[in-house]
């Protein structure tokens, strides 16, 4: 009985070994491949960068007055030069615009940060130790869910005041369940595959086969889902800052403004109130759009795994 | 074997007398054009069953479709004939084929347990087909037929049993109704895809001689098709081989088995183990030419050591060796060295000492004890198989030995010392000088880390440097016959016997003393398979491992393991050297369980399956 080592398993296609190697594609990848995540990078990335960087070509400053309040731009009652006219306290609407999405867009992605961190170790610790733990945590989850997002973040800024730090855990905290859900939903069929038990055969500890063992392999529903929670977190935030609960009333924010400049909509400046409510449009939905992607890109990417 | 020698002189002369008759078949994949299946001839007489014979991705199961005009997704019917009785499946236009399937032709798919809709009664289901296809005048007419073809399967026709669910049914039980389902309306030809792959041996004997009777009652013509040689030597009249889309031979079924002509049958009758002959299973390394990828001669040559410079130039055309036997080959009745069977050589079955002892082992499961008092050694350099059916409890006990069911009392000891209940518990020699091959290798592997990475795993655990374990590694994948370079891929890259071998290799890299095999074979190819088992056998006499391997699969016992452990209802039932037990079983479980498995050996000489006397068989 010998076992033959000369002769080589690559009867296929009679390559040299080694075949080249490459690690199975990402979704990241496969989802690049299609136009909707591309159109919606670009939407995404083109507003991002509006309100990061649009304050620096901004013509006025944040705070500066320009002439009478709500004024179109051709009005002669504003003695400036301005695109979009003046907003509810006579600064111009174009400078409002440009300083306000930045605030809104940290919140909201520390907001998500804060939810997918929290999430994926609560969903990943459920899902590995199932029993009791699972229960617990689940059931914790649940209650939380039960609350409708914006309520239970009103609420705490109306117990303990709007500081961002707050309205930032309030959204991370109430987007937590929802992630956790995911997380646990596709880690408990990886939880059951043979290669976590070989290395819980290893001895290897818990934590390690969270993050080494689990974690890989959820990426992509987790991306799908974090995508989708930043969107909807952009609203809510955008939501809060509209009923008025920001840390600086003073400083500019697409969500206030939609508020303060409600009025101009039935008279001749409505752009305090479009211009915001276009850009968070557009914002969700290029975000959206890129979450579509990595969604069928996930669902490509297993399908292929599933298949070999 | 009368009737199939008729059939097989009949077919060339008049396609007619023949239930089907396929003729120069070609299916290739939509998109590209290649070639999945070509130039396939067969025909079945009524009553014959034909067993169809490959390795997965052969082309059996698309071959077995075509006769049902039916081609998956992607794939399409692109040339040849496909005819039963006069009308030729290939030419039917869809509201045809859905009359003629299941009246004319039938299926019996895989998975009895998905093939069944589990929302309905079996009644329901048996009266839709026959209410479809406009069997019987009236309702009464179709339910007499409902019982009667119970009756034909050997399952109860009572209304109480008729009212179940497919749920409320063992496997055998809803295998049998998906029989009963694809007789109702007695058709000409029925095709059957593994039927018994998921079954116990005992329910697979009563399926098998439930098929063998239908289609010798009632004139049914069969092809079955399977990779299990020894079901076909039990089952079948003829046999077909498939490699690469193509056949490469057919004959009689005992003309196959004796005298083979194709050196690709004769690695497949070489790597099947059997039950009654102590012959070494031999492998083959390598796999088969995926379509698009097929040279242009010959697609085994690539494998065979009996290929010549014409086999890489044109495929060999179809000879006629002896009537009714073909075979595709320029060197037929060649004999490849490797294929001469040789008795089994084990290690030297030493009793230098008792590397792995159970005592008083029970395991629970949900609060429930399922196995009871188990208690047997596994010495040094020595192969002790752990034989049951499916829920005998052999997972559970083997799982516990190896630290991942943690729910067990008693004392298992290695090499002296005893061990804690859960793997974690264990200090870390411990836990690396025993190790654990799964059943599945496409769950067992990390799909995003390399196979290097994975190898390296035990290594980084015991706290050997990077370096240092790197080296280790590419040794160990030279020592499991994969090339060191093999430690880039990634396991989706990889064949099934390529990623058992990255497992073996990853369990074998810390130098353990006891190596535990959980059905590391049953996900594999038959040829994958017996060169896998020759990779264990060799490594386990080189290292001297003493290994645990736990198997449903008698046969395979034979030829692997000094001495063999036979446990039923979570209790060992036979303790003792494999020869002896499996040649003078004392317990009536193991009499039954050898009476039930397939044996080639005993198949031609004693005749199929068929002739053994008709066992009742109770509702269960």
């Amino acid at each position: 009985m010998t076992i033959v080592s000369d002769a080589e398993d690559n009867v296929d296609g009679a390559l040299p070994l080694p075949r080249q190697s490459f690690k199975p594609p990402g979704v990241m990848r496969v989802a690049l491949r299609m136009w909707r995540t591309r159109i919606g990078l670009i939407i995404t990335a083109a507003l991002v960068f509006l309100a990061f960087f649009g304050r620096y070509f901004a013509p006025y400053g944040e705070n500066q007055g320009i002439g009478v309040a709500m004024q179109p731009s051709d009005s002669p009652k504003i003695h400036e030069k301005s695109l979009f006219g003046s907003g509810e306290l006579g600064r111009d609407i174009w400078t409002r615009f440009l300083y306000g999405g930045r605030p809104i867009l940290i919140s909201a992605f520390l907001a998500t940060l804060l939810a997918l961190v929290l999430g994926t170790i609560i969903g990943l610790i459920a899902a590995y130790n199932r029993g009791k733990l699972d229960d617990v945590l689940m059931r914790a989850m649940d209650i939380i869910l039960a609350f409708p997002q914006i309520i239970l973040a009103l609420v705490v800024i109306a117990m303990f005041g709007a500081t961002n730090v707050l309205i930032i855990m309030a959204v991370g905290v109430s987007t937590t369940p929802r992630i956790a859900r995911v997380v646990r939903g596709s880690a408990v069929s990886v939880v059951e595959r043979d290669f976590v038990a070989a290395s819980e055969a290893l001895g290897e500890p818990r934590w390690r086969i969270l993050k080494d063992e689990l974690l890989p392999n959820i990426t992509a529903p987790l991306l799908v889902e974090a995508n989708l929670r930043l969107t909807f977190s952009i609203g809510v935030i955008a939501g809060i800052a509209f009923l008025g609960f920001t840390a600086d009333p003073l400083s500019a924010n697409w969500g206030l403004m939609i508020d303060q400049h409600r009025s101009g909509l039935l008279g001749d400046q409505p752009w305090g109130t479009t211009l915001p409510v276009i850009a968070i449009a557009l914002l969700t939905i290029g975000t959206g759009l890129i979450g579509d992607g990595l969604s069928r890109a996930a669902a490509g990417v297993d399908r292929q795994r599933g298949d070999a | 074997m009368s009737p199939s020698a008729a059939a097989t002189t009949k077919s060339t002369a008049a396609s007619t007398i023949n239930a089907v008759t396929i003729k120069d078949l070609r299916i290739v994949v939509d998109s590209s054009g290649e070639d999945i299946v070509d130039e396939v001839n067969l025909a079945i007489a009524p009553g014959e069953v034909l067993g169809l014979v490959g390795e997965s991705g052969s082309g059996k199961t698309t071959v077995g479709l075509s006769v049902l005009g039916h081609a998956r997704r992607g794939v399409r019917l692109a040339g040849g004939s496909v005819h039963i009785g006069d009308s030729s499946m290939l030419e039917l236009d869809d509201k045809q084929l859905r009359a003629a399937r299941g009246h004319l032709v039938s299926y019996v798919p895989q998975d009895p347990s998905t093939s069944l809709n589990p929302a309905l009664r079996i009644e329901t289901q048996l009266m839709e087909v026959m209410e479809f296809h406009g069997f019987g005048e009236s309702n009464e007419a179709r339910r007499e037929r409902a019982v009667e073809v119970m009756g034909e399967v050997l399952l109860p026709g009572t209304r109480q049993f008729m009212r179940r669910y497919p749920h409320q049914l063992s496997g055998g039980q809803q295998q049998r109704v998906g029989l009963a389902m694809a007789f109702a309306c007695r058709p000409s030809v029925i095709v059957l895809d593994e039927p018994t792959t998921g079954l116990d041996v005992s329910t697979q004997a009563h399926v098998l001689t439930t098929i063998r009777q239908l289609t010798s009652v009632h004139k049914v013509a069969a092809l079955y098709v399977t990779h299990d040689l020894a079901v076909v030597a039990n089952l079948a009249d003829r046999v077909a081989v498939m490699y690469a889309g193509r056949i490469v031979e057919q004959g009689p079924t005992r003309t196959i088995f004796d005298d083979p002509q194709h050196p690709y049958t004769r690695y497949l009758t070489a790597a099947a183990p059997d039950i009654s002959g102590d012959h070494t299973i031999v492998g083959l390394r390598g796999r088969a030419p995926s379509p698009g990828k097929r040279p242009v001669g010959c697609a085994f040559a690539l494998r065979c050591e009996l290929a010549i410079a014409e086999c890489h130039e044109v495929f060999p055309a179809v000879t006629e060796v002896a009537v009714g036997h073909t075979v595709r080959c320029y060197r037929a009745g060649d004999v490849p060295d490797r294929t001469l069977a040789k008795g089994v050589q084990f290690g030297s079955s030493s009793t230098e000492g008792i590397a792995l002892a159970l005592r008083n082992v029970c395991c629970s499961y949900t609060g429930l004890q399922v196995v009871h008092d188990i208690d047997f050694e596994v010495h040094q350099g020595e192969c002790v198989a752990l034989v049951g059916e499916s829920g005998s409890g052999k997972t559970t006990l083997s799982r516990s030995i190896g630290g991942l069911h943690r729910d067990w009392t008693g004392d298992i000891i290695l090499n002296g010392s005893p061990m804690e209940r859960s793997s974690r518990d264990r200090p870390t020699a411990q836990r690396l000088s025993i190790q654990y091959v799964f059943q599945n290798p496409y769950s067992s592997l990390h799909p995003r880390r390399s196979v290097g990475e994975s190898v390296a795993r035990p290594l980084r655990v015991a706290g050997v440097g990077k370096h240092e374990a790197q080296r280790t590694v590419g040794e160990m994948l030279e020592k499991v016959s994969l090339n060191a370079s093999y430690a880039q891929l990634y396991p989706d890259q990889l064949s099934g016997g390529e990623r058992q071998r990255v497992a073996i290799a990853r369990s074998l890299v810390s130098r353990p003393s006891v190596l535990i095999c959980d059905e590391v074979t049953s996900a594999l190819d038959v040829l994958v398979q017996a060169a896998v088992i020759e990779l264990l056998l060799q490594l386990q006499r080189d290292l001297g491992l003493a290994m645990l391997f736990v198997t449903h699969n008698l046969p395979l016992v034979r030829s692997l393991a000094q001495n063999v452990v036979v446990m039923a209802d979570g209790k060992i039932v036979e303790f003792g050297p494999t020869d002896h037990v499996l040649a003078h079983p004392t317990e009536e479980y193991t009499k039954r369980l050898l009476a039930d498995t397939p044996s080639i050996t005993q198949a031609l000489t004693s005749g199929t399956l068929a002739s053994k006397p008709r066992r009742a068989i109770s509702p269960e």
